[in-house]
């Protein structure tokens, strides 16, 4: 939001900004997807970059072979099992910051699929989701709709709070097995071939409560365990039960949520 | 033994890779440049396309083969309805098989546009030809959306039919997509034709003779490039396709240049056909389902009699049949997929030894598969 002073100065040709709006502006404008599809959905993906509707416009038409040289992770399809260690390993090498969109049914939770023995269940449930693009596939302008919200989300953003700046060390995600009960992590199987899984604390509610010990019933949530800090550092929006994007409309605003 | 003795080199090509065409891993021995042996690795899209089947009733497994091939829902859809019908008995009247044979040729368009897209894309030239595939392919899925609602997930067929007639706004869009139609094949064509880098790439590559091409039990555009006249629309036809004038081009030397060709001369049949349909159309009797079928309720209790059906349509990537076996449920007992992008794969080792690194990915582009099929 431009003050007084700044219009002022900006009627006599100077322009005024924060560091922060100014890295904000550069990051948004510039993200790279990396080039992933996994199913039906990395069709309507390349569609969106075709000339129709034409992810350029948003500067994201970038797509990059290398996870080292993307800034955001597309996952256009269903994860099996098999493949969900490789979708881990893959954003863990993308450098910070980055973010996820989990695009369609099949990556936000299993869509069609979920009853099949051999499709995870959410990408979710291994690595923290920026921004779900419902559809089954989601037409081209919804996933476009999900690109902008993720711009009002870096938007929201700020230099001095963001994680990636601070002191504390960078850790990869704990990368899954595939035992013969579903995926593992840790020998904790987190995705049965059959049932439910549990649930990650990545997103789940309860999590909060749970590390707080303030659950009446913790046996009936049945969390798996990933690194603390990690879900701590990952979930700080949700665990104030701030939906991010109106987080980031409210900070937009002037409000303050950090 | 030189002093300068050389090792083989393991390359492992995906399964997260922009030129697999999904997820698909090869594992490449190389010596130098050349590949002396390739191996392909499936079942990273494995999806439980069967087991579900046959956990649910028939009609619902219609929404999941359009998930087979999500290029063309709308053949993929045509063979499991037939399957279906074939095993209950059921009629289709005149006007539903119009509508299907409409539907399965506009498919067979925009498979192909695309498919050459992605293939030159694969060869370097990063989304340029592509982006020539992917207009055309976007006006035809706008005739899909406005027949079915959906763009690519079309749900279209139904036991008997369609599941709606077409709309009143579907045939003057229909014409004027026809009429752009042959610019685009010239247009495209003339892409690649006189594109030196593209003979040059694709000619003599990835040549699949034609013996070796019948032993693999290859079908589609890949067959019919090496040479064999084979197209399940000739050879049993389904449908309206007997009726219907057309030519199976075929290729003489097997390579890759000769399937881009045959899927070029196609897409002209193809439209052959549509016009021929269009004549046709406004005069066919019959609705676009049949009237004892056109009910919802009776496609979701549908019970076939116990006993077994196989049928097959020519999808655009080759031979797409559905195997059915009934126990007088209303769930199927066997249900099995013969998908052709997973049988025209398993050449790919052969077609590929002796080749550079850098062919292997157009090899892969010219026999066009799409991995929910080949690991379903
Ligand atoms: S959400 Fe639908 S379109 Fe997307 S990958 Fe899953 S099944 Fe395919």
């Amino acid at each position: 939001m431009a003050t007084e002073p700044q219009l002022a100065a900006e009627r006599h040709g100077v322009f005024l900004t924060t560091v922060t709006r100014l890295y904000n502006w550069g990051r948004r404008s510039s993200v790279y997807p990396l080039s992933f599809g996994l199913a039906c959905c990395a069709i309507e993906m390349m569609a969106t970059g075709m000339a129709r509707v034409d992810l350029a416009r948003f500067g994201a038409e970038m797509f990059r072979a290398s996870p080292r040289q993307a800034d955001l992770m597309i996952v256009a399809g269903t994860v099996t099992k098999k493949m969900a260690p490789q979708v881990v390993r893959l954003y863990n090498q993308m450098p910070e910051p980055r973010y996820v969109i989990s695009m369609g049914a099949c990556a936000t939770s299993g869509g069609p699929f979920r009853d099949g023995y051999n499709v995870l269940r959410g990408i979710d449930l291994l690595i923290p989701v920026d921004v779900y693009v419902p559809g089954c596939p989601p037409r081209p302008e919804a996933l476009l709709h999900g690109l902008m919200t993720l711009q009002a989300q870096i938007d929201a953003q700020r230099l001095d709070a963001v994680r990636w700046y601070s002191d504390r060390e960078a850790r990869d995600h704990p990368v899954p097995t595939l035992g013969q009960h579903g995926l593992a992590i840790d020998g904790q199987t987190i995705d049965p071939i059959g049932g439910l899984p549990l649930l990650s604390p990545l997103t789940s509610p309860h999590a909060e409560a749970h590390r707080s010990g303030q659950l009446e019933h913790p046996q009936e949530i049945r969390l798996f365990p990933i690194m603390d800090d990690l879900v701590e550092r990952e979930t700080p929006w949700r665990a104030r039960g701030v939906a991010r994007e109106i987080a980031a409309d409210d900070l937009k605003r002037g409000g303050n949520h950090e | 033994m030189s002093a300068h003795e050389s090792h083989l080199l393991q390359v492992n090509i995906g399964p997260q890779h922009p030129s697999t065409h999904g997820v698909f891993r090869m594992e490449v021995t190389l010596d130098g440049e050349t590949v002396v042996a390739l191996r392909p690795v499936f079942g990273y899209l494995h999806r439980n396309h069967e087991q579900l089947a046959e956990a649910s009733s028939y009609i619902q497994t219609m929404p999941y083969t359009d998930r087979l091939d999500y290029f063309n829902s709308m053949t993929s859809n045509y063979g499991y309805a037939l399957a279906v019908e074939r095993l209950a008995g059921i009629d289709v009247p005149q006007r539903a098989n119009y509508i299907r044979a409409l539907m399965s040729e506009l498919t067979r368009i925009l498979n192909h546009a695309t498919a050459i897209g992605f293939m030159i894309n694969d060869m370097g030239a990063w989304h340029t030809a592509l982006q020539f595939g992917m207009r055309e392919r976007e006006k035809i899925l706008d005739l899909f959306e406005m027949a079915s609602g959906a763009r690519m997930m079309c749900n279209y067929f139904r036991f008997g039919g369609v599941v709606r007639d077409l709309p009143p706004e579907f045939l003057p869009y229909f014409d004027q997509l026809m009429r752009g139609l042959p610019a685009f094949f010239d247009e495209f064509e003339r892409l690649l034709r006189d594109n030196e880098i593209i003979v040059a790439r694709s000619s003599g590559i990835g040549i699949l003779p034609r013996e070796v091409a019948a032993g693999y039990s290859v079908t589609g555009p890949v067959l019919r490039g090496s040479g064999i006249p084979y197209d399940i629309r000739r050879a049993e036809p389904y449908g309206i396709y007997g009726e219907l004038a057309f030519d199976i081009p075929v290729g003489s030397v097997g390579d890759v240049y000769d399937r881009t060709l045959v899927r070029f001369a196609e897409m002209r049949q193809s439209y052959r056909m549509l016009q021929q349909i269009r004549e046709r159309l406004p005069d066919t009797i019959g609705g676009h389902i049949n009237p004892a079928m056109a009910n919802f309720g009776k496609q979701k209790a549908l019970r076939p009699p116990a006993g077994e059906a196989y049928a097959r349509v020519e999808s655009p990537k080759g031979e797409l049949g559905f195997y059915l076996v009934s126990d007088g449920s209303t769930r199927p007992y066997r249900y099995k997929v013969r998908a052709p992008s997973f049988i025209n794969l398993t050449p790919l080792g052969a077609m590929c030894r002796g080749h550079l690194l850098a062919d292997v990915v157009v090899i892969l582009g010219s026999i066009d598969i799409v991995m929910g099929e080949v690991d379903r």
